[in-house]
C-alpha cells in the first residue's frame, strides 16, 4: 500500500471528533450542509462533491436543486443516461408536487418515461422554449448539447459527472455560469471506441472525465465527498472503501446485526445453497468452480450463477434492514447479476429463463451503475480467462459489480485467478501529464479477491 | 478480438494458410499511389536514414542521408524527399467538380447552397507498417515549423524550399490517417490484416515479411514456416534474408554493415575536405557503398510492399468504399485551399475545441466504418450476427398494423425466423437496407411461438391468416399459410426436440422506410419467403452536436486559447538549462 494507512483514516470519516461514537447521520449531515452553503453561498463557480456507492447522491441533488429552486436561481441539470433523467425528475416532482420541472427530452419515439406524465407539475417537451421559465429544466447531456442561443442558466448540477467525458462538458458548459458537480469517482471512467492516445497529459483532453478537465483548469474549487454509504451493508463498506476508496474512505450508514438475510428452507448441502448461507452470515460468498481456461460464455459459470439465483428464490429469503420492522422476502425484483460482457448478461437470462426464473435484473456492470438490489450475483470478470486485459482488471467495473447490494454479494469464479493476476501485472503504458490513478485495477482486484477468498465454498457441478 | 477472427485465426493455423476475413476490400487503392519505404537511425529521434520512394514500382527513387548525425546532409535527404512527393501530391489538386454545399452565409446567418470545388481525385501515401506511419509523423512534425529564407530573410538555418510545405502535407496526412476508415495514408501491414486473419498474434502480423508470408506462402512450404523464416532467417554474414519493414533497422545490419561503412565515409569526408589526395575519389566509393547497403534494406520491403498491394487489388471493391474516399478527397481539397489561402501551419497542440472535434468525427467515422464494411460483405456481417448485432432469417409471417396516431401509419409486424441470437430486448431500434437499398427502421417487438405453429401445424396458421385478413382485406394477408407451414414444418424435421434451437421466431414492428401514406408503397414491406437481415446499430450514425468556436471555450475548459501564445502546451523546465519545450 501506497501513502497513508487507510484503515487509520477510515476511523475519522466525516471529521467525527476522536473519543466520540461514530454518528453516520450526523457526519452526513455536516457534509451535506457544507455542500449545500458552498452551492448556494460560495464565491466560486463550481462545487465538486464525490460520492460513494450509496451515499445518498440523488437525495442531495434533488435537495440541493429544491434549495437552489427556492432562492430563485433558474436551474439546469444535466445528467448521462434517459433512464438517470426520469429518475430524477421523478424523484423530484415526488419530493415536491407544487414544484415546476421541466423534463426536456428528445424527439424519438417513446422518449421519457411515462410515469412522470402522472406529476401534474412536470412538463415534458422536445423543445426548450416549451420549457421557458419552469423553475428546472432536466435533460441528459446529449440533448442540452443541441441547445443553442439561450440566456445561459444561473445555476447547473451536472449529475454522475466522473461518468461524463470531457468533450460533453465542454458542450453544454457555456449554457451555465455556474453549477455543483455530483458523482462516484470509483465507478467506470468514460471511454471512446477510437484512440485517443495523441490528447493523453492535455489538461482538456477530450476523452478524459469532465471533472478531470474541470480541476486541472480550476484546482482550486471547494471539493467535498459524502462519508456514509447507506447502501452498503457493514459487512461491505469496509471492503469495497479499502479496496477502492484508500484515500477517501466511508463507512456505512448501518451497523453489524443492523441488516440479516435468513432462508425459510435449510440448506440441501449443494455448493449454491452453501454459498448463499455464506453470504447471509457473513455478507459475501465466493463460489468456487474448478480452475479452467473457458470461452466468455463458460457455460458451467452461467450455470452455477443461475443455479444460485433458483436457490436464493427457492429457500425463501427474507431481509432484515431498518428500511421496515418486519423481515421482507426477497423477491426476484430485488435481486441482480452482474456480468462484464454482454454476451455473458445474454447467456445467464438465458440460463435463468431454463430454470423458469423471471424478473431478476442481468446486465452488465455498465448498466448496473447507479442501480440497487438486496441480494446481488457477480459473474467475476476474470473468471476462466486466459489473460487479464485491461477491460477486465477496469477497476471501476470491479466497483461497480461489488457495490449494488443491500445485504449480500455471491462472486461466481473459477479458481486460479490470483495466479492469472500474477502472470498479467498492469503494462498500461504511462502517459506523461496523466494523473496515475490509485489504486489501479490490478491491485483492486487482489485485494477483493484476497476478502472473498474467506468466504469460499469450492464446488464441483 | 472478435469470435469470427478468433476462428479465422483458429482454421488458418490449421491450414496453415491466411483465411480471408472479408469477401471485398474495404478500403480505397489509387490506380497510383505514392509508395514511401523510410529507414530510421537507430538510437536517434527523426533521423532519417534512407528511403526509397515513387510511384513506379520497378523504378523507386533511392535517397539516403550518409551521415544521419549530420544536419546539412539530413535537410538535403528532407529537400529531396520533398521534391519527389510533393510533385506528386500537388499533381492531383487542379483536376477539380463542382459541389454543391450548405454554408452559413456570415450576413444573414442563414444556410445557403454555395458551390465549391472539390478535387476529382486525391493522392495516396502508402508505407510498409503502422511504424512508417508513426515516422511519416515525426518527419511532418520536425518539418512544418521550419521557414525558408524566403519565408523569413532573418532566420539563421533557413530550410530548403518545399521542406516546410511537406512537412504541412506530412501532418495532415498523418492525422488523417487516424480517421477510421480514411485511405490518403495506409499502411500495408494494417491493410492485409484488415482483409486476412492469420495464425499469428497481432503484434506479429506488424511484421509486413511474415504477414505476408501467412497470406501468400511459397508452394509447399506451411505458413507459420515461411513467417518464421521471414522473421529470423539469417545468411552466412549474420543478416536477415527479410530484412524488418523499417522505420528501424535490424542491430546485426547497423553494427556489422552500417557502422563500418558509415566511420569509412566520415574519414573520406575527412580526407576530401583537407584536399588529401584521392579524398574525393575515396568519399564517393564511401557514399556509393552507404547507398548499396541501405538500398539492401529497402529494397526487399519495397518489393513487398508492392507484392501485398497486387494481393488487395485482386479484390473487388466493396460498395460503400467510394463514398468514403469522397470524404478522404474533401479533406485532401480542403487542406489544399488552406495552404493556398496562406494559413500558417498545424499548431502544436490542439486546442480544447479542436481535440474535442477531432474525437467526434473519428467516433462517428468508426461507426459508419463498422456498418459500411458489414453491408457491403456478407462475412463482415456474419461476424457482427455471431455477435448478436445483427440477425438474418426468412419472412415467415406479415401482418398488416398501423399505429394509433390521428393519421394512422403503416406499423407491419413482420415475423422472422432465425438461427441467430442478438442481444435484443423490447422496442430495440433495428435497421435494414431493402433491396433496392433503401433505409428501413424497426423495432423489436417480441418472440413468437415458433414451436406452436409447428406443434399446431396447418390449424394455427390458417386462423393466423384468417386474422390477417380480417385486418386487412388488402391483400396482404395473402401472404399464404402454405409459407408458415413449409418454415415451421422444416423446422421441426430440421432440429426435433431441441428447445434451444436451431430456430426461433422474432417479430419485428416496421417503423419507417414506407413512404408518406397509410398504406406502405409496394416494395417497402418485405414478404413472406423473403431472406431479411437486420442490424442493431444504426447504417448512417448521426455526428457529435456542434461545438463551441474556440475563441469561447468555457471556464471549465481553460476559457479561450491566449491568442498571444498560440504554442501552449508544457513550459520548460526551470532547472534545466537545455529544455527548449
Amino acid at each position: 500500500m501506497i501513502g497513508a494507512d487507510p484503515a487509520a483514516a477510515a476511523a475519522h470519516p466525516g471529521r467525527a471528533r476522536a473519543g466520540e461514537p461514530f454518528d453516520p447521520s450526523a457526519a452526513a449531515a455536516r457534509a451535506t450542509e457544507a455542500i449545500l452553503h458552498d452551492t448556494l453561498h460560495g464565491a466560486d463557480r463550481g462545487v465538486v462533491v464525490d460520492s460513494p456507492p450509496g451515499a445518498g447522491k440523488s437525495t442531495l441533488v434533488v435537495r440541493a436543486a429544491r434549495e437552489l429552486a427556492a432562492a430563485g436561481r433558474p436551474l439546469m441539470v444535466v445528467a448521462q443516461t434517459n433512464a438517470q433523467v426520469d429518475d430524477l425528475v421523478d424523484r423530484l416532482a415526488t419530493a415536491d408536487p407544487e414544484l415546476p420541472v421541466g423534463r426536456l427530452h428528445s424527439s424519438d419515439p417513446h422518449p421519457y418515461d411515462p410515469v412522470l406524465d402522472g406529476h401534474e407539475s412536470v412538463r415534458a417537451s422536445a423543445k426548450i422554449a416549451d420549457l421557458a421559465g419552469l423553475d428546472i429544466v432536466v435533460s441528459t447531456a446529449a440533448k442540452w448539447a443541441h441547445i443553442k442561443n439561450v440566456e445561459p442558466w444561473r445555476h447547473a448540477i451536472v449529475d454522475e459527472a466522473y461518468q461524463m467525458r470531457s468533450d460533453a462538458l465542454l458542450a453544454v458548459a457555456g449554457l451555465f455560469e455556474r453549477a455543483l458537480f455530483v458523482g462516484d469517482p470509483g465507478q467506470l471512467d468514460p471511454f471512446s471506441v477510437v484512440g485517443a492516445d495523441q490528447w493523453a497529459g492535455l489538461s482538456y483532453d477530450p476523452s478524459a472525465s469532465a471533472v478531470t478537465t474541470l480541476l486541472a483548469h480550476n484546482p482550486r474549487l471547494p471539493q467535498h465527498r459524502l462519508p456514509v454509504s447507506w447502501r452498503l451493508p457493514a459487512s461491505a463498506a469496509p471492503l469495497v472503501s479499502h479496496a477502492f476508496y484508500p484515500y477517501t474512505p466511508f463507512r456505512s450508514g448501518t451497523g453489524h446485526g443492523e441488516r440479516r438475510l435468513s432462508f425459510g428452507v435449510a440448506s440441501d448441502g449443494s455448493g449454491p445453497d452453501r454459498v448463499l448461507d455464506e453470504a447471509a452470515a457473513s455478507g459475501w460468498g465466493l463460489l468456487e468452480l474448478p480452475a479452467r481456461r473457458t470461452p466468455r460464455t463458460d457455460p458451467e459459470a452461467v450455470a452455477a450463477v443461475a443455479q444460485v439465483v433458483r436457490r436464493l428464490l427457492d429457500r425463501g429469503a427474507v431481509a432484515v434492514s431498518e428500511r421496515s420492522d418486519e423481515p421482507q422476502p426477497v423477491a426476484a425484483d430485488r435481486i441482480a447479476v452482474g456480468t462484464a460482457h454482454r454476451d455473458q448478461a445474454a447467456a445467464v437470462r438465458a440460463a435463468l429463463a431454463g430454470l423458469g426464473v423471471s424478473g431478476v435484473t442481468v446486465d452488465t456492470a455498465n448498466r448496473l451503475q447507479g442501480r440497487e438490489f438486496d441480494v446481488t450475483v457477480v459473474l467475476h470478470p476474470l473468471s476462466g480467462r486466459p489473460d487479464a486485459t485491461a477491460f477486465h482488471l477496469e477497476t471501476g467495473r470491479l466497483c461497480v459489480l461489488a457495490s449494488r447490494h443491500r445485504q449480500a454479494c455471491v462472486v461466481v469464479c473459477r479458481a486460479g485467478v490470483a495466479e492469472l493476476l500474477d502472470e498479467h501485472p498492469s503494462t498500461e503504458p504511462v502517459q506523461l501529464g496523466v494523473t496515475v490513478k490509485f489504486p489501479d485495477g490490478w491491485e483492486a482486484n487482489h485485494a477483493v479477491l484476497a476478502h472473498l477468498s474467506e468466504h469460499r465454498v469450492s464446488w464441483r457441478p | 478480438m472478435s469470435l469470427i477472427t478468433t476462428l479465422a485465426r483458429m482454421e488458418a493455423v490449421r491450414e496453415g494458410r491466411a483465411q480471408p476475413l472479408t469477401t471485398v476490400r474495404h478500403r480505397h487503392l489509387s490506380e497510383r499511389p505514392l509508395a514511401f519505404v523510410p529507414l530510421t537511425t537507430a538510437g536517434e529521434a527523426g533521423a532519417p536514414l534512407g528511403a526509397l520512394v515513387g510511384t513506379d514500382r520497378d523504378a523507386p527513387r533511392l535517397l539516403i542521408v550518409a551521415q544521419p548525425r549530420d544536419r546539412d546532409l539530413r535537410f538535403a535527404f528532407l529537400a529531396e524527399l520533398a521534391e519527389e512527393i510533393q510533385p506528386y501530391l500537388d499533381s492531383y489538386g487542379d483536376e477539380v467538380e463542382l459541389e454543391e454545399r450548405k454554408e452559413t452565409d456570415p450576413e444573414t446567418g442563414k444556410k445557403v447552397p454555395v458551390q465549391v470545388e472539390l478535387c476529382q481525385d486525391a493522392p495516396q501515401l502508402l508505407v510498409p507498417s503502422a511504424a512508417g506511419v508513426a515516422f511519416v509523423r515525426l518527419l511532418g512534425r520536425s518539418m512544418r515549423f521550419r521557414r525558408t529564407a524566403e519565408q523569413d530573410p532573418e532566420t539563421p538555418f533557413p530550410a530548403p524550399a518545399r521542406v516546410p510545405l511537406l512537412g504541412r502535407w506530412l501532418t495532415h496526412y498523418g492525422e488523417r490517417a487516424r480517421v477510421p476508415g480514411s485511405c490518403l495514408l495506409l499502411s500495408l501491414t494494417e491493410l492485409l490484416s484488415r482483409h486476412w486473419a492469420t495464425g499469428q498474434s497481432n503484434l506479429e502480423d506488424q511484421h509486413l515479411g511474415s504477414l505476408l508470408a501467412w497470406i501468400d506462402p511459397p508452394a509447399g512450404v506451411p505458413g507459420a514456416e515461411a513467417a518464421l523464416r521471414a522473421e529470423s532467417e539469417r545468411d552466412e554474414a549474420g543478416q536477415l534474408r527479410c530484412p524488418p519493414a523499417g522505420p528501424s533497422t535490424d542491430p546485426a545490419f547497423d553494427n556489422k554493415l552500417l557502422a563500418p561503412a558509415m566511420s569509412r565515409y566520415d574519414a573520406a569526408r575527412a580526407e576530401a575536405a583537407q584536399g588529401v589526395a584521392g579524398g574525393a575519389a575515396r568519399l564517393r566509393l564511401a557514399e556509393a557503398e552507404l547507398r548499396g547497403l541501405v538500398e539492401s534494406q529497402l529494397r526487399p520491403t519495397w518489393d513487398a510492399l508492392w507484392h501485398g498491394v497486387d494481393l488487395l487489388r485482386a479484390l473487388p471493391e466493396g460498395t460503400r468504399v467510394a463514398d468514403r474516399w469522397k470524404r478522404d478527397r474533401w479533406s485532401y481539397t480542403g487542406h489544399r485551399d488552406r495552404v493556398r489561402a496562406g494559413e500558417p501551419p498545424q499548431p502544436k497542440l490542439d486546442d480544447a475545441v479542436t481535440a474535442a472535434q477531432k474525437l467526434a468525427a473519428r467516433e462517428t467515422a468508426q461507426a459508419q466504418l463498422d456498418a459500411h464494411e458489414a453491408l457491403d460483405d456478407p462475412l463482415v456481417m456474419a461476424g457482427r450476427r455471431l455477435a448478436g448485432e445483427a440477425f438474418a432469417g426468412e419472412v415467415i409471417d406479415v401482418e398488416m398494423a398501423w399505429s394509433d396516431a390521428k393519421v394512422p401509419r403503416p406499423r407491419p409486424l413482420v415475423t422472422i425466423r432465425t438461427e441467430d441470437r442478438p442481444h435484443l430486448a423490447e422496442r430495440v431500434k433495428l435497421h435494414r437496407v431493402t433491396a433496392d437499398g433503401r433505409a428501413q427502421s424497426g423495432e423489436f417487438a417480441g418472440l413468437a411461438d415458433l414451436d406452436d405453429a409447428a406443434d399446431l401445424d396447418g390449424a394455427a396458421d390458417v386462423d393466423g391468416t384468417a386474422d390477417v385478413d380480417g385486418a386487412d382485406g388488402s391483400g396482404e394477408g395473402g401472404s399464404g399459410e402454405g409459407g408458415s407451414g413449409e418454415a415451421g414444418g422444416a423446422d421441426v424435421v430440421g432440429d426435433p426436440g431441441d428447445t434451444d434451437g436451431p430456430g426461433h421466431a422474432l417479430v419485428v414492428r416496421l417503423t419507417g422506410g414506407m413512404g408518406r401514406g397509410k398504406q406502405p408503397e409496394p416494395g417497402t414491406v418485405p414478404e413472406k419467403g423473403d431472406r431479411v437481415c437486420w442490424t442493431l446499430f444504426e447504417h448512417a450514425p448521426r455526428g457529435g452536436p456542434e461545438l463551441p468556436d474556440p475563441e469561447s471555450t468555457p471556464w471549465t475548459h481553460g476559457g479561450p486559447p491566449d491568442a498571444a501564445a498560440p504554442a501552449q502546451g508544457p513550459q520548460p523546465d526551470p532547472m534545466t538549462e537545455e529544455d527548449y519545450l
